[in-house]
């Protein structure tokens, strides 16, 4: 090998090495692009939206008036179809989840209900507004109210809770449930004060991540036929005279946050602008809270992994 | 002794509804598929007694809630479509240049950071990144496009590429971490650089759960409804120039739910026809996405 060739091969890795750097740069700069992205929504919408944002605009109703325009009904409302959410989704989830993880046989109705949940993941909301639309409006006349606005971000985000509680159960070892039934407990009792509460965190993370996603969600609503103005407040669930508790808000007519900001988004006067990107921000604001919680509560669990 | 049977038998029962009851939530999931297909498919037949299959197919306009309505599907068709090749044309360099760079470069400080930064991504609710379109991206193209209409495909497709980057990535990364790390080994020892190995050695053995990552990420932005309802129009119109405005699937549907439309009228039925044809639409991508990460399963076992 003469001197020429080293040369030759020198140059060789000193491209070869120029070129990897380029390449490690365009990396970075793409992940850089997407947290840019990111941090320009945000200060956008800070800077559209927070002159409007104040106590005001979260204690008034909606009006004609931009500057007069608040956003209570829409938060009450998103409250409330939330509380219907979770209390459907989450009895609904979890039990699916232990009756998958812990009960079902390896047969074909099991396997059909594997494929499904995976099928309805990635079904487009939409889609689970339109067969609200058809079934709980149409054919079950349950009208178009808070109740089945809950209902179908429950079953929209059944999946998601599905998954993450099985994975959850995956994680808590045999030994934990050989230990109980050695003690003499039934199948239920070592899933009820074991199994489920040892896979508690993993479970709550994904009730979390499913809320924060329904929360979020605007287009089954508006299919469903949200009522963008509301001037009123759906009425107390809780009662000066007996029996206390009433049920009466779940019928009432709904709106939620993120249908009140679709609605100012699409108006063609400029002064609703910054009520939307209020809007926006106290949604962003909501969704990434909860999802900071389920970030942290992964965190802890690893963090206090007992096995 | 009586006591003793009776407490167990009154056990076994209770066991046994508790299991049955389990198993009913388990079933929640397959009446919600059956509901979504009952109400879709029934609509549409409804909607097929008075139009022709032909007709849906073959024609050049879509204008159900004007007098002379037509129904031709590929109008809302060609929308999605261009809306989601925009989309991918964003999300496929970007989120791939992401994932190799991650998954063959990156340190594990950057990653740990990284990923649930590029998860934030995913989490920001569509309704705020349909405003950040037309608010936006959309005044920024027309600043570098004149003559660009103030709703457009072009403008609800980047943001949407934006939005499923992390769907491009992250699962793209995974496959590419589950390529033994003696393929990369050999390559290295040829003599190959990092970069020579991730491109001529990694991504090719995670080619199917690459694509299966892609086929993904289409599947939501086919889907995804809030972005093109804000930011992309109303006006139903056949063609692939992502420069116009035009509806979508989903943002039809959204239109009409917001209209005062004559509920069980036929221009009230071609929502659920649009439904129809967007849930065989993402159902095709979603068994393609399986079936290539099926393929990429078995053969990085082999």
């Amino acid at each position: 090998m003469d001197e020429g060739d080293d040369i030759h091969i020198g140059r060789h890795l000193q491209r070869r090495r120029r070129l990897e750097i380029v390449f490690v740069a365009a990396g970075l700069l793409c992940l850089i692009l997407g947290m840019l992205t990111l941090v320009t929504l945000f200060a956008e919408m800070a800077r559209q939206g927070l002159p409007r944002l104040g106590i005001d605009f979260l204690s008034r109703y909606p009006s004609r008036h931009a500057e007069l325009a608040g956003i209570l009904p829409a938060w009450v409302g998103s409250l409330a179809v939330m509380v219907v959410t979770a209390a459907t989704a989450v009895p609904l989830g979890v039990g699916a989840a232990v009756y998958l993880e812990e009960y079902a046989p390896r047969n074909l109705i099991t396997a059909l209900i594997e494929i499904n949940l995976t099928n309805l993941a990635g079904m487009p909301s939409i889609v689970f507004g339109l067969m609200a639309l058809g079934i709980f409006v149409f054919e079950f006349g349950l009208g178009r109210n808070i109740l089945t606005a809950g209902l179908t971000l429950a079953l929209l985000i059944l999946p998601i809770i599905i998954v993450t509680a099985r994975e959850a159960l995956r994680t808590v070892p045999d030994s934990l449930r050989e230990a109980a039934f050695a003690c003499g407990a039934s199948p239920w009792q070592a899933l009820r004060d074991h199994v489920v509460p040892a896979a508690g965190p993993g479970i709550l993370t994904g009730i979390i991540i499913g809320l924060a996603r329904a929360i979020g969600e605007t287009a089954p609503l508006i299919a469903l036929g949200a009522v963008s103005f509301v001037s009123f407040l759906p009425e107390s669930p809780i009662r000066g005279e007996f029996p206390f508790i009433s049920f009466d808000w779940l019928s009432a007519p709904f709106t939620a946050l993120p249908v009140q900001m679709f609605n100012w988004t699409t108006r063609p006067d400029p002064d609703f602008r910054a009520n939307a990107a209020a809007a926006a921000f106290v949604l962003v604001a909501m969704a990434l809270a909860i999802n900071g919680l389920a970030i942290w509560l992964r965190h802890r669990m690893r963090r206090e992994a007992r096995w | 002794m009586t006591v003793v049977r009776t407490w167990h038998a009154r056990r076994r029962a209770r066991e046994r509804l508790l299991e049955s009851l389990l198993m009913l939530a388990a079933l929640v999931s397959v009446a919600v598929t059956v509901a979504i297909v009952y109400v879709l498919v029934a609509e549409s037949m409804a909607f097929f007694d008075s139009v022709g299959f032909a007709e849906f197919v073959a024609d050049s306009q879509w204008t159900p809630l004007f007098e002379d309505a037509h129904y031709g599907i590929g109008v809302l068709l060609s929308a999605t479509l261009t809306c989601t090749a925009v989309a991918l044309a964003v999300a496929l360099p970007v989120g791939g240049w992401i994932a190799i760079y991650l998954s063959e470069f990156a340190s594990p400080a950057i990653r740990d950071i990284a990923k649930p930064l590029l998860e934030l991504l995913g989490a920001v609710p569509t309704i705020v990144y349909g405003y950040f379109a037309l608010m936006f991206v959309t005044p920024l193209l027309r600043y570098l496009i004149p003559g660009l209409p103030g709703f457009n495909l072009l403008s609800a497709g980047i943001v949407m590429g934006i939005m499923i980057i992390p769907y491009v990535s992250s699962l793209s990364e995974d496959a590419m971490r589950a390529v033994p790390m003696a393929l990369r080994e050999a390559s290295c020892a040829m003599g190959a650089s990092r970069l020579q190995t991730a491109l001529g050695v990694v991504v090719p053995s995670a080619a199917a759960g690459i694509a299966s990552a892609c086929v993904l990420a289409v599947s939501r932005a086919m889907g995804e409804t809030m972005i093109v309802a804000i930011a992309a129009g109303s006006q139903a119109r056949l063609g692939y120039d992502p420069t116009e405005s035009a509806a979508t699937l989903t943002s039809y549907i959204v239109q009409v739910a917001l209209g005062d439309v004559d509920q069980g009228g036929i221009a009230y039925r071609t929502v659920f026809v649009a439904g129809l044809a967007l849930m065989l639409l993402t159902l095709t991508m979603n068994v393609a996405s399986h079936v290539l990460r099926q393929r990429f399963l078995r053969a990085s076992v082999r």
